[in-house]
């Protein structure tokens, strides 16, 4: 019998590989970006299984809300990432150093 | 509540979000020749939504209160006043704004459009009584503020600051929705009211867990300490009017906001949050003074100046009442005003060929080369420090006295033995510009409008702002009597 509970660790887990998916990576901005999505998932999973549990529709609703909002976050990470790389000609993170002090 | 009363307590957003959608087209189809005109029908936009705003907090009486759209979002004093202080500083940004692209030719009519539909982001955060609501809001703002942080397209380090304050903004945004959905499913409803009474009587583990997360996205977007790593590299590279308006308004929008969550579903919790809100108070307050002390660019300085401020600010919420809170408010009023004058001085710093000058060596000598500016750059960083005729001072006094009346001693001694390394910074800033060699050529004129701006901003922080201590302390007050505080 699946319960609330595994849904629970199914999207801290997801939520966990995005965090440390920010942190952790040193190649790519791409695939921050991709960790970002991948905790908004987590906490998708979250308000659904909530919503579902609870009997409320209110958490699926946000749910939606977070959906399109993820697409407008895309849309502008990837805006700026073209900028950034037309500047620079490289997209590595480790790269992205001009600003420190 | 009827839905005309809905439409009408929204007015300011839904006014401002329909003339952003007209402003948006006209900027299509009137391309870059267009930005001075869509620059002042905005300023005109945000003017309108302040006056609203003005009456709204003039009606709102003891009661203060008047739910929209189902208890989706609230008009209250509190709300108000933020929001005028929000739309007042958009608008100050946004007069010094075109002059500065212009050297570069990079002014475009987008620009504005941007700052309108942050401003109504801004407002929809700080009004929001609804985890959905605040989420839209804060979202709408965020978005238009990595566009304007990277508007400076061939300028390399605009677009760095861009990507820098983009992925750690999401990962705030996802950090605080994590938490808003294990409160939901603790909760069983994402209102502030059914949260608040959902919690009243046990608080589960789970839920402790989702106002962790919930406190920590919010300290990112206020900048607190030990989220603040983002602001001095997107304050360095973002373009100065976009760091002027970071500094300022969204701070604002930001930490009303983070108040109305403490005190309306949190409040039974206080016990809980206050801990944490103590700490990145002392944390920002230390950071920012030691951070501050090496720095030779001068809108890192102040960067590590705004960290240091929110430190200041958080002390009047770590105190949990309403004389916390109004402290809180009316530091927030002072803090505006010293920022943007700062911000707005550094923006009259160009050399003759109008290049914009940024760092210690630029600045020495000032005296001798720009003395207006010197003098009122003088008293701003005076009243940063919160030395006693100006009016900063103030601003760090009530806090202190509402920490002091809720009996956290100690968190208010530290933070006035913190706020003297602090005073080293200002000082130095000071010290180059009135005993230093001059070493630079500087533009000597400016124009009326940054004159006009750095004016008002001086005129506030200048003794003279004592007067406004009266009336500023009764709205703050009526502001903080928006929240029922449940002790």
């Amino acid at each position: 019998m699946i319960g609330i509970e595994h849904y629970l660790v199914v999207s801290a887990i997801l939520f966990v590989l995005g965090v440390l998916g920010i942190f952790l990576n040193r190649k790519n901005v791409i695939v921050t970006l991709m960790a970002i999505e991948l905790i908004l998932l987590g906490v998708n999973i979250n308000l659904v299984a909530f919503s579902a549990f609870l009997g409320d529709l209110t958490g699926q609703v946000f749910a939606m809300f977070v959906l399109t909002v993820a697409a407008g976050e895309a849309a502008v990470g990837l805006a700026i990432l073209v900028i950034y790389f037309r500047g620079r000609g490289t997209i590595a993170v480790d790269d992205v150093d001009r600003l420190k002090g | 509540m009827s839905y005309a009363t809905s439409l009408y307590l929204t007015g300011a957003e839904i006014g401002l979000s329909l003339t952003g959608l007209v402003l948006l087209l006209a900027a299509a189809w009137g391309g870059q020749r267009s930005a001075r005109l869509i620059t002042i029908l905005t300023v005109a936009a945000l003017f309108g939504a302040v006056a609203f705003s003005v009456n709204l907090l003039g009606m709102a009486g003891n009661e203060a209160a008047g739910d929209a759209f189902g208890g989706l979002y609230r008009a209250d004093a509190f709300g108000s006043y933020a929001k005028i202080l929000i739309y007042l500083a958009s608008i100050a940004c946004l007069i010094v704004t075109p002059r500065y692209f212009a050297q570069q030719a990079a002014y475009r009519p987008e620009y504005p459009v941007l700052m309108l539909f942050n401003a109504v982001g801004m407002g929809m955060m700080v009004s929001a009584t609804d985890l959905m609501t605040l989420y839209i809001g804060l979202e709408m703002s965020s978005l238009s503020s990595y566009v304007l942080a990277s508007f400076l397209k061939q300028d390399i380090r605009s677009s760095e600051a861009g990507l820098k304050y983009f992925v750690l903004g999401a990962l705030a945004s996802g950090i605080l929705l994590y938490g808003m959905s294990l409160v939901y499913g603790f909760a069983g409803t994402t209102s502030y009211e059914g949260i608040r009474a959902a919690f009243a009587g046990q608080f589960p583990m789970g839920a402790l867990f989702g106002v962790v997360f919930m406190l920590a996205g919010l300290a990112f977007k206020v900048s607190a300490v030990p989220f603040h790593m983002w602001t001095p590299d997107v304050y360095e590279g973002a373009p100065t009017p976009a760091t002027a308006f970071f500094a300022s308004a969204p701070k604002v929008a930001a930490m009303s906001m983070l108040v109305r969550v403490a005190m309306d579903p949190f409040a039974g919790q206080s016990a809980s949050w206050q801990q944490i809100v103590i700490f990145a108070a002392l944390a920002s307050i230390v950071v920012g003074a030691l951070g501050a002390i090496g720095q030779q660019n001068l809108k890192r300085l102040l960067a590590y100046s705004s960290i240091n401020n929110v430190g200041f600010i958080l002390i009047g919420l770590a105190a949990a009442t309403p004389e916390g809170v109004a402290g809180l408010m009316i530091y927030l009023t002072i803090y505006v005003a010293m920022t943007l004058g700062s911000f707005v001085g550094l923006l009259m710093l160009r050399d003759p060929m109008g290049r914009p000058l940024e760092t210690f060596a630029d600045i020495s000598g000032l005296s001798t080369t720009r003395p207006v500016l010197a003098w009122c750059l003088l008293a701003l960083m005076f009243s940063l420090a919160g030395i006693p005729p100006l009016f900063g001072f103030w601003g760090k006094f009530v806090v202190f006295q509402a920490a002091v009346q809720a009996d956290m001693i100690a968190l208010a001694a530290i933070g006035i033995a913190a706020s003297v390394i602090g005073a080293f910074y200002y000082l130095k800033f000071i010290k180059v510009m009135f005993f230093d060699e001059a070493t630079r050529e500087v533009e000597k004129e400016s124009p009326v409008g940054h004159w006009a701006v750095l004016g008002i901003c001086t005129l506030i922080i200048s003794p003279l702002g004592f007067l406004l201590t009266k009336p500023l302390g009764e709205i703050a007050e009526r502001a903080a009597a928006s929240f029922a505080f449940a002790m």
